[in-house]
């Protein structure tokens, strides 16, 4: 990240979440989160299946209101927004521009049935693009950039492999040059092989274009490669957070003392 | 004489809640000062907690009580109270920690593992890949190495090509876990130059070394961490 002694302290966070709550049942959902992200930071979201990571990202990503609390934004071209207190047209706006989503499954953030190109191509026109020349260079540029030959460009993701769906996704989303991305496993279901791939391109992209990333894994490898930061879940609750090498390495509380314990060591 | 790492009564315990909530004490009313250009070793037998104090010093790990103020520029900042960005920043270009294990990260060839830490400070890419050639040269990483990754080598090279990565920058402060450990001879005394010079330049310098003659090469004050 560029943060430097002399500019860090001035910089307003760019998303402020306030006792964020949204409940399903007793327990399912995530509860009382208040966290500040910070342009440049990764913030990682770790724990067990069901402990109301993905729940949160959604809520976060103006996906699904919550029951209480608030998330705050600041945009680039809106000023700062109350999510949940405005139209549901700026949050699609939002999501079409300074926001981009990566989901686990390729086929939910991609249409399957147009080719790579378009797939690019789609998200540079819902934000006014019109030029078909420019948009299908800016499409190769990008295929290039997630390492996919860009004379794959005519071939629909179908004809893709895991690990080039995954990839075509991220190319799908940073077209538009987003600010914040919400990850949700990106790396979930590859073979490990396509993940050290996959893990390396996303370091490279977040530091070179100065992302702010909110990554939810279960996988506390990739946590620790990508995330500045660490909140840590357990049943809804955030139960930790801080920087990212010292809860891993020195984790105070017994779930991430036991979710740390419980790595596979090599 | 500017003191760069002030720790005042600092204390460290563990506690093992999965273990039936075992819990030690590590580290008690600790007080180090360090001033710029100083080399400090630290000193006491396996377990006495020379490791953990080197890890509190970078926020690895977390103290119990007590605080460690680190000098950034004309800011003092308290690492045990400060915001996880704050950290990160310190640690880009004021603290640097070198121990004996380089944490690999796949596909990534060795001399951009290298000048990876002054590349993110913004330097010219020449100049930052000059000074990574020259620095695995001095640790005798054969050339023919620098364009893989260091994945596949021997855990003698993986070492050496961590310490050129730790020297890379030239942090005002310095922690040093073990980075000669099993290191040959004719390489432990290319690590004592480095260290040298880093002092020579006003670095403040922690270290923990095992080999005495690296102890004797580089230190100028010994400090007592005594097992409890």
């Amino acid at each position: 990240m560029s943060n430097t002694a002399q500019t860090w302290q001035d910089i307003e966070p760019l998303l402020s979440v306030q006792q964020l709550s949204k409940f399903y049942a007793p327990g399912k959902g995530c509860g009382d989160v208040s966290f500040d992200l910070y342009p440049g930071e990764v913030l990682g979201i770790v724990g067990e299946s069901g402990s109301g990571k993905s729940t949160l990202l959604n809520s976060l990503s103006a996906r699904l209101a919550p029951d209480a609390g608030k998330v705050i934004y600041r945009s680039e071209q809106f000023g700062e927004l109350d999510l949940y207190a405005g139209e549901e047209s700026l949050r699609r706006q939002l999501m079409r521009s300074e926001w981009g989503i990566v989901h686990q499954h390729a086929a939910d953030g991609l249409r399957m049935n147009v080719s790579a190109g378009a797939n690019i191509g789609e998200r540079l026109m819902a934000v006014g693009e019109r030029h078909y020349g420019d948009i299908r260079a800016r499409a190769e540029q990008w295929l290039q950039a997630v390492e996919i030959d860009s004379n794959r460009i005519d071939d629909k993701p179908t004809q893709f492999s895991g690990g080039m769906q995954q990839r075509l996704q991220i190319a799908r989303n940073l077209v538009t040059h987003p600010r914040l991305i919400f990850m949700d496993e990106p790396t979930g279901g590859l073979d490990v092989s396509v993940q050290a791939r996959l893990l390396d391109l996303l370091r490279t992209l977040v530091a070179q274009l100065g992302l702010s990333v909110i990554i939810v894994t279960h996988d506390l490898a990739v946590a620790r490669l990508l995330a500045h930061r660490l909140m840590v879940m357990r049943r809804g609750e955030v139960v930790e957070s801080g920087l990212t090498d010292q809860v891993l390495d020195d984790p105070q509380h017994p779930y991430t003392q036991l979710l740390v314990s419980s790595i596979l060591q090599n | 004489m500017t003191i760069m790492i002030d720790v005042r009564g600092v204390e460290k315990s563990f506690t093992l809640h999965n273990q039936g909530g075992a819990s030690f004490s590590v580290l008690e009313a600790v007080q180090l000062q360090v001033v710029a250009g100083e080399c400090v070793v630290l000193h006491g037998q396996s377990g006495a907690g020379k490791s953990t104090l080197l890890k509190a010093l970078y926020a690895n790990y977390a103290v119990s009580s007590g605080s460690i103020v680190l000098r950034d520029g004309e800011q003092r900042v308290d690492i045990t109270t400060a915001l996880p960005r704050r950290i990160l920043a310190l640690r880009e270009r004021t603290v640097g920690y070198v121990s004996q294990f380089l944490r690999v990260i796949p596909r990534i060839p060795t001399l951009q593992v290298v000048m990876q830490p002054l590349l993110d400070l913004g330097v010219d890419e020449a100049v930052c890949e000059d000074k990574a050639k020259d620095l695995l040269s001095r640790l005798n990483v054969p050339e023919r190495l620098w364009s893989l990754s260091p994945s596949t080598f021997s855990g003698g090279e993986q070492q050496r090509v961590n310490i050129a990565r730790g020297f890379i920058v030239d942090y005002p402060i310095l922690l040093l876990d073990e980075p000669t450990a099993s290191l040959d001879a004719a390489n432990r005394q290319v690590v004592v130059q480095l260290i040298n010079e880093a002092k020579a330049r006003g670095a403040a310098v922690v270290g923990i070394f095992h080999d005495e003659d690296v102890r004797e090469a580089v230190a100028d004050r010994l400090v007592d961490i005594r097992a409890i």
